[in-house]
């Protein structure tokens, strides 16, 4: 695999007068409650992680987790107090602010929870924004952001006013700012958590569809963990600043690495998450049944033929091999069982 | 016992007030004491003692020290005004070159520079005077006088009053629509008419220096304060004590720097319009979501491109809330710095009143408040005013305005032009009505005046000698009674008990200072006539404000009358009283009471309307009647803002004490006047100014520490 986009080494966010030096003197072992006795507030606690390309990580924590801290890290909006960041091999800490302002330039777009546009602009020149901010001629720019304006559906309100626009309406704007000036990296901030549930929907599943055409690498951040399940390639749940787990959707629903994160699992229907691949034993035996499901499906999608079959069923790639086999009984186990259990 | 756990506070003030009553009835009056009238003079009396500080000698009363402090700070005054003439004289002779008399001159640093910018200044506003009313001046400033006379058909013709009508007109009919087009139209006609269109036109050409201008300086201050804390902690003291400075204090050290005349007026209107412009420019700034300035980062603005294209257009709204703060302050200066020789309305607003002659005055008066009720409503409409989208619109609808301007000033020209046949050997009305040609109504006020006089005289009268001998009197003669001591221990307490050690800090280096200065008397006249008239207007603003409340159209009325009221410049106020009342104190008091009820009413009706929605409904449905929704729900809640009501109205008050001077009193205000005209009077009046300021901001630390702990306590914002 090539070098990662967004690496992460130990990074720590705190805030407070004297954090810098707090923290040198705890040895990277920062406890949040000695820190908010002398006045600190730790917003990211020793977060290490890599994104690589095209992948899409969604950061998922309550409010006051440190999600947002650690992305605005991240997008070099506030400094992180300790760690080291890369973006593309570059030491995101050491660029200086003209260095800074050419990468965000080029390279990365950002998306808000509040769509932040600016008030004074129409949706063209709000997308245009950031192009315009780079010194492209106001023509060429246009254009440009009429582009994007289709891209994310919005033609025919292009000389609407934010203030004109419906939230969800607001957000494509935000969406389509973010993407004019094609950056390889992508940060969504909570992008739909101030939406209606229908519209969210809908905005997650154009996300989707836009995601798979740009096939950027994005870091998402969300308190909504069926928005992660539904979204991520891998998700982060994080706790008080900590990185509590890291890993795909369906290895967080299976093995919670910790307390905290069992008590998002529980309420999940499995099925609707997990695919075949995840629950299936990877050896096969001769003792197979005729019917073959694929690995890549959602297990809700084929539970009930298999549920009729007696024997085993084998898994099949892509290519028509067979790479596993499931039992009924795993199904049922895997729906029913591991919910009672916890109870 | 079990009552003083209960209501622990209030035992607290009762125990305060015990020992204020204590002190007061326990210090005698020194026999040697009477109202002293000549010692911020310092004239020799045999009665007095003295002390030498810095090489100053200072004289004093020698009190008993709990019954007035002694004048510790007497050579504060001397000192400012020896310093501010050994800077204009003697520090930093540097060589300038002259350009008159071609050679070098050996002159002080800050006078050159006051010099220089003096006569920036001066060009400033002869350029829009000229343009307005035609003249020499600025051609003479790029060439010189001789040239001028070589040839005569060099002068700036000025426009005809038509043009600047209508101008007017049209651009309120761009910013509002057709309503303030018409005002705006009418406004200017009316002017015309009544023959006050050169002194309009001069206060108008003062107003377009001094508010662009302070709007400059106040954004620029305002932005830098926003990016560093450092200059935010320099500023915040400044800008706290203008903002209870009376204006009247900031004339006198003007006249030393700056001299006499209109140049000396717009800096000094600067000085008093810019703290409010970096105020909200401030505010503004702060109010932007944090995300809005995120995402101009993210689209990779460096710092000029964030400001200038993210931060300033989304502050948009409050920054034009700001300029129109920057022009009320522009007008009520341009009426108090006619005492510095600032021409135009002010200064025939002042010659009338110094005559009597009310008729000339009132005329005066309403063109002026005329001009910034529509200067007021213009810049609100522009601040209001959305921003639309004219990509797709033709060249004639994009410069539909600019086209009518241009051709009503070729219309406006050709009108001129026929007028100089049609009123050929008289003037030309169509160009400028004279002052004494337009219609005037002064007569007819002040035959007025006289009937009012005539038919009322006694029952005025009666009721100024029971207001001045029954109420006035014995209350300005229980404020001098109090001890200093006394007053101390009752301002530290109350500033303890309500913000604890920091508050009481605060408050006794302010109160100290009054006391120790050589106007404790007259700061507390002062503070009697204030006292006075917050008590009066506060009754009456709760009283109206709570009434109009009941119904939404009379709230919204109410709101609509204190606006126009308090777009009117402070000093016009003194016309109708002196109309009614003549020269006394009841003059003043009864402006101070118009004056300050406008913050107290207003700030009552706001305060109630912020009380939420849902809580009313929630009142309802426990089924309160009318009253008791009013006393059980709104007035806990509305309080606080209504106490911040009461702030204002004491910052009014004070303001309006002062300027009441003019009049006749015999309170700091009087002091200030008359450090106008003494040479030696800088250092006199700005520190009197500062008197005046202290007792605004001793209220102000109380009122707002209360505020702020009682919303905390009540969880509004």
């Amino acid at each position: 695999m090539s070098e990662p986009v967004i690496k992460c080494e130990a990074v720590y966010k705190i805030f407070g007068e004297n954090a810098k030096k707090m923290l040198q003197d705890s040895n990277g072992n920062v406890d949040a409650k000695t820190f908010q006795e002398n006045g600190c507030i730790v917003g990211v606690n020793n977060a290490s992680f890599e994104v690589s390309k095209g992948e899409m990580l969604v950061v998922m924590g309550l409010s006051g987790s440190g999600k947002s801290t650690l992305l605005r890290c991240i997008s070099r909006l506030t400094d992180a107090t300790g760690g080291k960041i890369f973006i593309e091999g570059q030491d995101l800490l050491q660029l200086n602010n003209k260095e800074l302002i050419e990468l965000r330039r080029n390279k990365m777009g950002m998306v808000f929870q509040s769509f932040a546009l600016l008030p004074h602009k129409t949706v063209v020149e709000n997308i245009a924004f950031p192009l315009q901010i780079k010194g492209i001629k106001t023509e060429d720019s246009i254009s440009k952001a009429m582009d994007m304006v289709k891209l994310v559906g919005l033609d025919g309100r292009e000389n609407y006013f934010p203030r004109e626009l419906s939230g969800g309406q607001q957000q494509r704007v935000g969406i389509a700012r973010s993407l004019a000036v094609e950056p390889d990296i992508w940060f969504l901030d909570e992008p739909f958590s101030a939406l209606d549930p229908l519209i969210r929907k809908e905005m997650q599943d154009e996300f989707l569809r836009l995601q798979d055409k740009l096939q950027k690498t994005i870091m998402f951040i969300t308190h909504d963990f069926d928005e992660a399940l539904k979204l991520a390639d891998r998700i982060a749940i994080m706790k008080d600043g900590i990185i509590e787990q890291l890993d795909t959707p369906a290895n967080i629903v299976l093995n919670p690495a910790t307390e905290y994160v069992r008590k998002f699992t529980e309420e999940v229907p499995r099925e609707k998450v997990l695919l075949i691949e995840d629950v299936m034993e990877p050896s096969t035996t001769d003792n197979l049944g005729d019917l073959k499901v694929s690995k890549d499906e959602i297990i809700e999608n084929v539970a009930e033929k298999i549920l009729t079959q007696e024997k085993s069923v084998a898994v099949i790639d892509n290519n028509n091999k067979i790479v596993g086999s499931i039992n009924p009984t795993k199904i049922i186990n895997t729906v029913f069982g591991g919910r009672k259990n916890n109870n | 016992m079990e009552l003083i756990k209960k209501y622990p506070k209030l035992f607290q003030w009762l125990f305060l007030l015990i020992v204020f009553f204590a002190l007061c009835f326990a210090i005698d009056v020194p026999e040697t004491y009477k109202f002293i009238r000549g010692q911020a003079e310092f004239v020799k009396d045999p009665n007095q003692s003295s002390f030498v500080f810095l090489g100053k000698e200072v004289r004093y009363y020698a009190f008993d020290v709990f019954w007035r402090l002694p004048p510790l700070l007497g050579w504060l005054p001397i000192w400012i005004n020896d310093s501010l003439f050994f800077l204009m004289n003697e520090w930093m002779p540097i060589e300038f070159w002259n350009e008159d008399t071609q050679e070098f001159r050996t002159r002080p640093l800050v006078l050159q520079i006051s010099r220089n910018l003096t006569a920036f200044m001066t060009f400033l506003i002869e350029l829009i005077r000229e343009i307005l009313l035609g003249g020499l001046e600025t051609i003479v400033a790029f060439t010189s006088w001789d040239w001028i006379d070589k040839n005569p058909w060099a002068e700036l013709p000025g426009l005809p009053w038509t043009i600047v009508a209508a101008g007017s007109a049209i651009l309120a009919y761009k910013l509002s629509g057709k309503g303030l087009a018409l005002f705006a139209g009418l406004v200017m006609v009316y002017i015309s008419i009544f023959g006050q269109w050169k002194p309009s036109m001069q206060t108008l050409s003062f107003i377009l220096v001094a508010a662009p201008l302070s709007f400059i300086f106040g954004l620029g201050l305002g932005i830098a304060a926003f990016k560093s804390k450092r200059v935010e902690k320099a500023l915040y003291p400044i800008l706290l004590v203008m903002q209870t400075m009376p204006q009247y204090a900031v004339l006198v050290p003007a006249l030393v720097l700056f001299g006499v005349g209109d140049h000396a007026a717009v800096i000094i209107t600067m000085v008093v319009a810019v703290p409010p412009m970096i105020l909200l420019t401030i505010l503004g700034l702060r109010a932007i979501p944090p995300e809005v300035i995120e995402a101009g980062r993210m689209s990779g603005c460096n710092n000029w491109q964030l400001m200038f294209k993210v931060l300033i257009p989304t502050a948009r709204r409050d920054i034009l809330i700001g300029v129109n703060q920057v022009i009320m302050v522009c007008f009520s200066m341009a009426v108090i710095s006619a005492f510095i020789g600032a021409k135009g309305l002010g200064f025939n607003l002042l010659l009338a009143l110094n005559q009597l002659n009310i008729g000339l005055a009132l005329e005066a008066g309403l063109c002026i408040s005329l001009i910034a009720i529509l200067l007021d409503k213009m810049s609100l409409a522009w601040a209001n005013k959305q921003t639309d989208y004219f990509g797709n619109l033709t060249f004639y609808q994009r410069n539909k305005n600019i086209l009518f301007f241009v051709a009503t000033v070729i219309i406006g020209i050709l009108l001129a032009y026929v007028g100089t046949f049609l009123f050929k050997g008289s003037y030309n009305y169509l160009f400028e009505v004279p002052h004494n040609k337009g219609i005037s109504t002064a007569d007819f006020w002040n035959k007025g005046v006289d009937w009012i006089f005539d038919t009322f005289f006694v029952y005025i009268k009666a009721f100024n000698t029971w207001l001045i001998q029954d109420v006035l009197q014995p209350m300005r003669a229980l404020y001098l009674r109090m001890p200093a001591v006394a007053t101390l221990v009752l301002v530290v307490g109350a500033g303890y008990l309500i913000g604890g050690i920091r508050s009481a800090l605060v408050v006794c280096g302010l109160t100290l200072f009054i006391a120790l200065s050589p106007w404790w008397d007259r700061a507390l006249v002062t503070a009697y006539m204030a006292t006075f008239g917050v008590i009066v207007s506060c009754l009456i603003g709760f009283t109206v404000g709570t009434l109009c409340f009941q119904n939404k159209h009379s709230a919204s009325f109410m709101l609509g009358v204190c606006d126009i009221f308090q777009t009117f410049p402070s000093f016009v106020y003194l016309i109708p009283v002196m109309m009614l009342f003549g020269i006394t104190d009841t003059s003043v008091l009864i402006a101070v009471i118009v004056y300050a009820t406008i913050p107290a009413t207003r700030y009552t009706i706001e305060g109630l309307r912020s009380v939420p929605v849902g809580l009313h409904d929630a009142a309802t449905m426990s089924g309160v009647n009318k009253f008791q929704r009013l006393t059980k729900i709104e007035f806990p809640l509305a309080f606080p803002h209504m106490m911040l009501g009461l702030n204002q109205t004491i910052v009014f008050a004070l303001f309006m004490v002062i300027i009441g001077a003019f009049i006749g009193t015999e309170d700091l205000g009087q002091y200030i006047l008359k450090a106008l005209s003494d040479k030696k009077g800088a250092g006199i009046g700005f520190t009197l100014g500062i008197c005046v300021a202290f007792i605004g901001l001793i209220f102000d630390n109380l009122i707002r520490t209360w505020v702020e702990k009682r919303k905390k306590h009540l969880g509004i914002n």
